[in-house]
């Protein structure tokens, strides 16, 4: 790759086609997506699969409102809701989410470093591919065919898979295996995307972007990449040991034989809790580069906002026991683990008050992005708090594993990181396409997602409260659920008109947009000094940086922000 | 209008409150709930102000900040929330430290989880199924294991769960504090039925709690169903005084000390109790590590009996206790 050069001879000489690669042709298309090791393709691709996975996932959580909407209610039976819960938390954190961020973190990190592709393109492609295969090897478990063992079926465990509940006396046959295959399988993928995107990270950025010039999207990114290599592998490891158990007559997660089921737990949630920082870190990248763009004034803190990101990332690994706080752990764990959750809302308030702060005195233009960041920012408060209500271990005696706590991480979930997600769909968009997204559809998208958010997830809260246990697949009339649950069901509605229409706009304005051209947003970091959509070397002449807002400085060279650096 | 009120009347916002623990825990929710509430009041307040006043289109509006240095504002909303979760964070401590003291006198009851049912024996022998009786006023301890994958015994109205785990006991405690029936709950997802895994909690006067024991037919007592497996069994011809084997006396060692032959010190509770007879890896200092292990050939309920045996040693030692 010509990474190391400066600058690229373009060239004008067309070289003729393979046949069935020639271009604008359907093979010549789908060769194309399929052997490209270009970082935008790869990015999009990502961001696509997950898109695709949100839907299967999204429907399976109709399936499951529609379910529990009333009492007594017949929808499914026991056995496929139990599987629709299990795939619809499994596939949407690490086929929706997960792809998400490294589509995002593909697409835009080598722009905004002015690299011109990841570190090793090749290993990029591989990355995906694992991902996307292992994502349909998990799907395939709906119309697998029996093993040597017993009947297939779809996975049948929730998506923490608690020992002993996955050994082969509950689930002989191979459902339970292709849960676990797939995770390790898409826990490879993930690994090594992560040290490609911290390899390009910190060996290609272009002349002068030192790391306190990066952008704090870039150093989001950089953290989660970093906390993905770390904590996967315990993940990768739990299914190892799991295998062993269920073919090779390990004993590990065995009390019998002196193993213990909690051994899975704390293998788990060591990756687990981290996960959930994995996931928000990215979104609160792209808070950072989006409110200060619709503010019109540079972010507040920078040096305190990179602090916190590193700050969170360090602090998640301290923090996963909060999870297993009705286990009957010892009461040194827990306190301990109970102020480590308190200690991490500290730098993530800080976040939120100097994105707080970057509004104040700016000059707040209201698109699309900008909405969804400031549902984010009040919605990821919401959840912040209870999080620390739930961190508080008397209450985890009345709201553990209730409703609460669906709520409570729906809110983070939904609430931030897929807003989040949202914002930075709008704000790129029409970067990756040259078109920008339909403001109408746009708009329509949003309220009917926002409401449709509350009217889900609030209510939960209440059932929670009132005792109602997670992964029910039916509930007796009378103990004050009812409204609670009606009303959850009405609003996964709202979402999910909300999201066909984003689904729709997505297709329309690649086609239909307006045009955008390079700098729709009069933005400043250097993804937008290159053509919508860049080329495929990123830059005719890699830019070099004087400062944190390099297109301020070529905007506006009277007043450089360099002189004050 | 009566409409209207029967469909207020869904509305439910607030579990009862059952057991001593809940006023505890249910002022430090409001409170914690009014902290929050008032924090997150605050800031939607400031950002919906802001963004009127610095929208675009309002020209009249004095943005020129100066070069006014970030830190001292960070450090301000760094300092005060610390302080406020570090509060609550004391609060919160107190009560589970509340909670983790069993107080002395209570009721042991022994739970037994299992798909899809719970197992529940009085130390009077009574046995019930997805239902626990108790008397009011008194403080019970749920005594609680399984028997396959891990549940979760919740009540709600008493603001108390825990998980109750293959292969090892879990204890939660409760004092139950107005008569009436309330709902148990499993928690944890365990398989199929989960969701039918539930039961109910019966609060009684204590003479209505007495009078339900004794109805129905008589079961031997907890303790002595130990005992007598603890003879058939052959423990006794080891652990009894002028036994064939050097073995360690039981009398008197719930609740005390042991040194190992590893150099740990552990307490003897019912966890210790229950591996040293199934798993036997925990060895006592200065012994042979001849027992044979019983894991396979007892059921949870036989094991929950020979603990019970092994505890009720404790409270009255006979003169002739073997000392090693
Ligand atoms: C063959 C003789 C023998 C038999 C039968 C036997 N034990 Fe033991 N037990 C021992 C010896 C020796 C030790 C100490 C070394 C060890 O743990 O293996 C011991 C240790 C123990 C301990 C730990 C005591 C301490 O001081 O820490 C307990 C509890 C115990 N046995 C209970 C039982 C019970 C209950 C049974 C019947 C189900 C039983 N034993 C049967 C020989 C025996
Ligand atoms: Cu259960």
């Amino acid at each position: 790759m010509a990474n190391g050069t400066s600058t690229i001879d373009v060239g004008t000489e067309e070289f003729p086609a393979l046949p069935g690669q020639e271009k604008g042709t359907l093979t010549g298309w789908i060769q194309d997506l399929v052997f490209t090791v270009d970082h935008k393709k790869l990015g999009l691709l990502y961001i696509g699969t997950a898109w695709l996975f949100f839907v299967a996932a999204g429907i399976m959580a109709t399936l499951i409102r529609l379910q529990v909407a009333w009492p007594g209610n017949h929808v499914v039976d026991p056995a496929t809701f139990n599987a629709l819960f299990t795939m619809h938390g499994t596939i949407m954190i690490f086929w929706v989410a997960m792809p998400l961020i490294f589509g995002f973190a593909n697409y835009v990190v080598p722009l905004q470093i002015g690299a011109r592709d990841m570190a090793f393109p090749r290993l990029n492609a591989f990355s995906f591919w694992l991902t996307f295969f292992s994502g349909c090897l998990l799907m395939f478990s709906y119309v697998a065919g029996p093993s040597l063992y017993g009947a297939s079926g779809p996975p049948q465990v929730a998506w923490f898979a608690l020992a002993p509940l996955t050994s082969r006396a509950f689930y002989p046959g191979p459902s339970v295996d292709y849960w676990s295959l797939s995770l390790l399988v898409s826990g490879i993928g993930s690994v090594t995307g992560g040290v490609n995107v911290m390899t390009t990270i910190f060996c290609y950025r272009t002349k002068g972007m030192t790391l306190y010039r990066m952008p704090l999207f870039t150093w989001a990114t950089l953290t989660t990449m970093f906390l993905v290599v770390v904590f996967l592998p315990p993940l990768s490891a739990a299914q190892i040991m799991l295998t062993l158990q269920r073919y090779a007559g390990a004993k590990f997660f065995e009390p019998l034989a002196g193993g213990s089921p909690i051994l899975w737990q704390h293998f788990f949630w060591i990756f687990g809790h981290p996960e959930v920082y994995i996931l928000v870190l990215p979104a609160f990248g792209i808070l950072s580069e989006v409110i200060p763009v619709f503010s019109r004034k540079p972010i507040f803190g920078y040096p305190m906002m990179v602090a916190a990101i590193v700050l969170i990332g360090f602090v998640s690994a301290g923090v996963w026991a909060h999870h297993m706080f009705t286990v009957g752990l010892n009461s040194f764990s827990v306190t301990f683990f109970a102020f480590a959750t308190l200690v991490i809302a500290i730098p993530t308030g800080l976040k939120i008050f100097n994105w707080v702060g970057t509004m104040y005195g700016g000059k707040i233009r209201y698109e699309l992005p900008m909405l969804f960041c400031l549902a984010f920012i009040l919605q990821f408060l919401i959840a912040g708090l209870t999080g620390v209500m739930l961190g508080v271990a008397p209450f985890d005696w009345q709201l553990n594993d209730s409703y609460f706590v669906v709520a409570h991480f729906h809110y983070v979930i939904v609430g931030g990181i897929v807003f989040g997600i949202f914002a930075g769909t709008y704000y790129w968009y029409p970067k990756a396409f040259g078109r920008m997204m339909d403001n109408r559809l746009g708009l329509w998208h949003f309220w009917l997602f926002l409401i449709g958010f509350h009217l889900t997830f609030d209510p939960q809260h209440f059932s929670g409260i009132l005792g109602m246990p997670r992964r029910i697949y039916t509930y007796q009339p009378g103990r004050g659920w009812e409204i609670w649950n009606l009303l959850s069901t009405i609003g996964a509605f709202f979402q999910a008109a909300g999201a066909l229409l984003f689904v729709i706009n997505l297709f329309w304005s690649a086609w239909k947009g307006k045009e955008a051209g390079e700098d729709p947003w009069d933005a400043w970091t250097l993804e937008w000094e290159t053509t919508s959509p860049p080329p495929d070397y990123n830059f005719e002449t890699l830019p070099e940086v004087r400062s944190r807002r390099p297109l301020w400085d070529l905007k506006h060279p009277e007043d450089p922000d360099w002189k004050f650096e | 209008m009566n409409r209207l009120a029967i469909i207020l009347a869904q509305f439910q916002f607030w579990p009862d409150q059952g057991s001593t623990l809940a006023g505890d825990v249910d002022r430090l929710f409001w409170t914690l709930t009014g902290v929050c509430g008032t924090i997150l009041l605050a800031i939607a307040f400031v950002i919906i102000y802001f963004l009127a006043k610095y929208r675009r289109s309002n020209p009249n509006v004095d943005r020129s900040l100066g070069d006014k240095p970030t830190l001292p504002a960070e450090a301000t909303w760094t300092v005060i929330p610390f302080f406020i979760f570090i509060g609550m964070f004391i609060w919160g401590s107190i009560i589970y430290f509340h909670k983790n003291q069993v107080p002395r006198e209570a009721i042991e009851i022994e739970v037994i989880g299992k798909q899809w049912m719970w197992k529940i024996q009085h130390p009077e022998g009574k046995k019930e199924i997805n239902e626990l009786h108790v008397p009011l006023g008194k403080t019970i301890k749920l005594i609680m294991t399984s028997q396959d994958v891990i549940h979760d015994f919740g009540l709600p109205a008493f603001r108390v769960k825990e998980d109750v785990l293959p292969g090892r006991y879990t204890t939660e405690w409760f004092t139950p504090t107005k008569t009436g029936v309330f709902r148990i709950f499993c928690n944890q997802y365990c398989g199929t039925d989960h969701a039918n895994m539930t039961g109910q909690v019966y609060v009684m006067e204590p003479q209505a709690y007495a009078a339900w024991l004794r109805s129905g037919m008589n079961p031997t007592p907890i303790v002595q169903a130990g005992g007598e497996l603890y003879r058939s069994l052959g423990c006794s011809g080891c652990h009894e005084p002028n036994g064939v084997v050097r073995a360690p006396s039981l009398h008197g060692l719930f609740g005390h000390p042991v040194p190992l032959q590893d150099g740990r010190v552990v307490i003897a509770d019912e966890r210790y109790l229950r591996d040293c007879i199934l798993l036997n890896y925990e060895i006592p200092a200065s012994y042979e590590p001849v027992m044979p292990s019983f894991a396979g050939r007892l059921s949870e309920d036989q094991i929950y009996q020979l603990i019970a045996y092994i505890k009720s040693l404790a409270a009255n030692e006979p003169e002739t206790a073997s000392v090693p």
